[in-house]
């Protein structure tokens, strides 16, 4: 018998649910465990597995559903959560010495949510430190790998949840996003990966990484499976005051609909053309082709401004992390270095406590604030992130929804583009925009090169038509047979 | 002859503001509990939680600014200002840097020349205040009480348009008193609810300015008075000796020292801090309701100065008696209330400001204090006034109603003290004074006036003390003529 792990997440949790069906979530949690405790070795992409907390909650569970209890729609539904985000009684550490020992006191609210509906944190899962990378190598406990091939990386931030769902660890993760660290580490696993519209998720109890662009993100197998996880999760929150609530509006329900007639944008500024991977060039190509095939037209259009994304978000995601990790300090958290003096504490203590790429970040956006250079910098990128959302208005007005690729290539190998910070920034270039637009965008399978790597695709819709890009994920996945294919490692543990 | 130099003096003020819970999270506001009580992750800066605006500290915000009569932003936004401190955990401070929630106010005080003067409100802004540090002599360590971290501040910065030591204590009273009557903020400074940072400078008639001095831990009027007085001093010395000006000379701050009475140098400015303001990213723009404003405009009170003037020009009072009536809105509104039963607002004032007041200062107690509803004492006025009782005979009805209670009107009645002013009796007294006291009748009809005094009070205990003061007075002089 299959595993229940690879059962789509609605039908898991309805059998969960169901008192007279024999499938119980202790059972649902006892084989994600099993495949941990097996694969996690090789993958690392968890930091840390909370068996004996999982245990209890699924019997928890199934004592109520036993009762008679109604449970909600993820009863049972393993979930695994990217490590900066706050569930209570477990470490948080942003996969950073300086949160070392830190335990948190609270649930995030979208893990209150979550389980709420009945899913079952299992552990949590490995990032590049405080959610700055696009590799997962810039972790302080470790890389993960690609379970496609283990010599690759997952991509980042949120590549130990990507990860563990592509490698059927769990069916369900959460991650962050602040320029893509959803979307990408989901293309290159192959699975779903989505990016909220901004304020569409609260981010109370997600640690701060670039308050503005910052987002939680659902990762699933299929588009069905990840909405399922986002409507859980989603809803004005009155612990985050930049949160709100979303109704379905046309555009959701127009990209939610038919193929035929629907309006495709190709934007000639996230076409990978000559720079990215043939092979991804290709894909994104026979996805379109598949939906002119049943009735979308293609509108060619330009927003200039997107060439800007990579330097406005490189200005703007460092001006607020080096805010946001103030207060990571030595005076009360992590491994305080003594030292005569005040500042000399600060700093010592921050030195030994941050990466050499959060240091980067805080030292770029220090300077990015500073007076005298606040205005050719921050100010400047700022009035030009207004100026974007202003063009990707336009851009909608022209078409439903946009048809990119995710990333320009699929997973590099570990080390590749260690050395090179700018190499690695270029990884988002396709995703910072969305960020800094505010609008939601999901990364959907595309499938895989010749060598076997996949191929993700992203959907990038108007403000607000979140479960409409879903929606439309379904569909052409329908129309293109484009779905997760589980990785060989997957098949080792039934 | 004129002043070899002028003052200039700029305020700015830290004003708590009187709210329940705290500017950004649910905690409790209190003073003085154990340290450390009053925390959550929100005010601890913990990873991961969020501010969410207190909206009582918006309409605080908004009616101390109405009546500093301020310019209310129709639309404002949150900063950050960011500094490293141990008792600020979060690394900053969430402020208003560029667009201020109040601008472009004033606040009218009596000048040293006695003429009005208007001390011009640059802005005022609000913003979260940090938690304590105290430094333990004689110990390695510090010690940090993060229970005030997030307590809502509205920040008050005037023009430097005070000019001397005195205009600026009396611009600090007048601010206490109006935050009192509008009911924003208790207005202590020692319980630091109310600080302040004196900005102090001198300019000399060639034009010569002496370097800025920012003043800090200044925690009471008087010790505001003495730090600038210092100040004047200090910077003339040096500007007289050494030739410090602003040319030459840069800014600095200097720590107030209450047991020397002296300024201590803390540091330079060389350069304006660098607090790398940007706007909050946690918190959206704030457009701030009209209706919100327009409601806290028509909830204001009467403010303190506005009331003392009524009290001058419609009561007659003086000055000082209508200063000291309005210093305290509790007060000036008990008095109003001892007007209701008719008696003239001057001899209302002069027994709430005489006799009740020399109660109340014994006991050390407010006027919440006092046993008897104000028409009380309004009523006792009036019964004075009538001349049904005399006025020493009122002082001994007042006693008796701080003690039983009673209406003014029964305590005469039960004590007998109704004023005997019938001719008859007040001439008999009279009669039997002078008899009883010859020498004092021959020096008076001699022409020695300031025996007059014994034969009334002959009169007076003739009387059982409740002649009317008026007729015995009357009557000795027609017999003595």
């Amino acid at each position: 018998m299959a595993s229940p792990l690879d059962l789509p997440v609605a039908e898991l949790a309805a059998c969960v649910a169901d008192p007279r069906d024999p499938l119980r979530a202790a059972d649902v949690v006892d084989a994600s465990l099993r495949r941990i405790a097996a694969l996690d070795g090789r993958l690392h992409a968890f930091l840390h597995v909370d068996d004996a907390g999982a245990r209890r909650a699924a019997a928890d569970l199934d004592d109520r559903v036993a009762r008679g209890e109604a449970v909600g729609p993820l009863a049972g539904v393993p979930l695994a959560v990217k490590d900066n985000l706050a569930v209570a009684g477990l470490p948080l550490t942003c996969a950073s010495k300086v949160l070392g020992g830190y335990v948190a006191p609270r649930d995030a609210t979208v893990i209150a949510r979550a389980k709420a509906a009945g899913a079952i944190v299992v552990g949590k899962t490995n990032l590049d430190e405080f959610a700055m990378g696009s590799s997962t190598e810039n972790s302080a406990f470790g890389a993960s790998r690609n379970p496609y091939d283990l010599a690759r990386v997952p991509g980042g931030s949120s590549g130990g949840s990507a990860a563990a769902v592509a490698a059927g660890l769990v069916p369900l993760a959460l991650g962050s996003e602040t320029g893509g660290s959803v979307r990408q580490p989901a293309s290159l696993c192959g699975i779903v990966g989505h990016k909220p519209t901004y304020g569409r998720v609260s981010r109370n109890g997600l640690v701060a990484f670039a308050s503005s662009l910052d987002q939680v993100g659902p990762f699933g197998r299929s588009a069905e499976d990840t909405a399922a996880l986002q409507r859980v999760i989603e809803g004005a929150d009155p612990l985050d005051a930049t949160s709100r609530a979303f109704p379905d509006g046309p555009a959701a329900a127009r990209l939610a609909g038919d193929l035929a007639g629907l309006r495709v944008g190709v934007v000639e500024e996230l076409e990978v053309g000559a720079t990215g991977d043939p092979e991804v060039v290709a894909a994104v190509e026979r996805v379109r082709a598949a939906l002119v095939a049943r009735g979308a037209t293609l509108v060619r259009l330009s927003v200039p401004l997107m060439k800007a994304g990579i330097p406005v978000y490189y200005v703007v995601a460092p001006a607020e992390c080096s805010s946001n990790l103030a207060r990571f300090d030595g005076i009360r958290y992590g491994a305080r270095v003594d030292a005569p003096e005040l500042d000399a504490l600060y700093a010592r203590s921050r030195d030994a406590g941050f990466g050499a790429e959060v240091k980067r970040r805080i030292l770029l956006g220090t300077f990015a604030l500073s007076a005298g250079y606040a205005d050719a910098f921050y100010k400047r990128a700022m009035s030009l992130r207004g100026a974007l959302r202003e063009q990707m208005t336009a851009a909608f007005a022209r078409c439903d929804v946009l048809v990119s690729a995710t990333s320009p290539f699929p997973a590099f190998r570990a080390g590749e583009k260690a050395g090179d910070p700018l190499a690695m920034y270029l990884c988002d270039v396709l995703t910072v925009t969305a960020n800094l637009a505010g609008g939601p965008a999901v990364s959907v399978p595309a499938g895989r090169t010749r060598a076997g790597l996949p191929v993700g695709v992203q959907l990038w819709g108007p403000d607000g038509s979140d479960l409409g890009l879903l929606a439309l994920g379904a569909t052409l996945r329908g129309a293109t047979g484009l779905a997760y294919e589980a990785p060989a490692l997957a098949r080792e543990v039934p | 002859m004129t002043a070899p130099f002028r003052v200039i003096v700029g305020m700015e003020v830290h004003l708590q503001l009187r709210t329940r819970t705290k500017a950004f999270c649910a905690c409790r506001v209190a003073y003085g509990d154990e340290p450390n009580t009053h925390l959550c992750p929100v005010c601890l800066g913990l990873p991961g939680a969020l501010p969410v605006l207190n909206a009582e500290a918006l309409r605080l915000g908004v009616r101390t600014g109405l009546a500093l009569r301020c310019a209310i932003a129709a639309r404002t936004k949150w900063d950050r200002k960011n500094y490293f401190y141990p008792d600020l955990p979060k690394g900053y401070q969430i402020s208003q840097y560029d667009k201020p929630l109040c601008a472009s106010g004033f606040l009218e005080i009596d000048a040293d020349d006695g003429t009005t003067k208007r001390v011009r409100i640059r802005r005022a802004h609000l913003e979260e205040d940090t938690g304590k540090s105290f430094h333990v002599a004689g110990t390695k360590h510090s010690r940090i009480d993060l229970n005030r971290c997030g307590t809502p501040l509205l920040e008050i910065v005037s023009e430097p348009d005070l000019a001397s030591a005195d205009e600026a204590a009396r611009y600090l009273e007048e601010l206490r008193k109006v935050v009192a009557y509008a009911g924003t903020s208790d207005g202590n400074m020692q319980e630091g609810n109310l600080r302040c940072e004196p900005n102090v400078n001198l300019v000399y008639p060639n034009g010569d300015r002496t370097p800025i001095v920012e003043v800090k831990n200044v925690n009471s009027v008087s010790n505001v008075a003495r730090a600038i007085r210092f100040e004047v001093a200090r910077q003339d010395a040096e500007y007289r000796a050494h030739g410090r000006t602003m040319a030459n000379t840069p800014r600095s701050t200097r720590g107030f020292d209450d047991a020397t009475g002296e300024t201590v140098h803390q540091r330079t400015k060389e350069s304006a801090d660098d607090y790398r303001y940007f706007p909050e990213p946690d918190l959206p723009p704030l457009d701030v309701d009209p209706a919100l404003v327009e409601a806290e405009r028509a909830a204001l009170p009467e403010l303190p100065r506005a009331r003392r003037t009524r009290y001058v020009e419609a009561f007659g009072l003086s000055a000082y008696d209508a200063g000291v009536l309005t210093a305290d809105r509790r007060v000036a509104d008990w008095y109003e209330q001892a007007l209701v039963a008719g008696a003239s607002p001057k001899g209302v004032a002069n027994w709430l400001t005489g006799e009740v007041f020399a109660r109340l200062n014994a006991e050390s107690r407010g006027i919440e204090a006092v046993p008897f509803p104000p028409a009380r004492l309004g009523e006792l006025t009036a019964l004075v006034e009538g001349k049904t009782v005399n006025a020493q005979a009122g002082k001994q009805v007042l006693r008796t109603m701080w003690e039983s209670g009673e209406a003014p009107k029964d305590v005469v009645a039960r004590l007998g003290l109704a004023q005997v002013s019938d001719p008859g009796a007040v001439k008999a007294a009279c009669e039997a004074a002078i008899a009883a006291e010859p020498n004092a009748a021959a020096a008076v009809r001699a022409g020695k006036l300031e025996a007059f005094g014994r034969l009334m009070g002959a009169a007076m205990k003739a009387l059982k003390g409740k002649g009317d003061p008026a007729a015995v007075k009357a009557t000795l002089t027609d017999l003595l003529r």
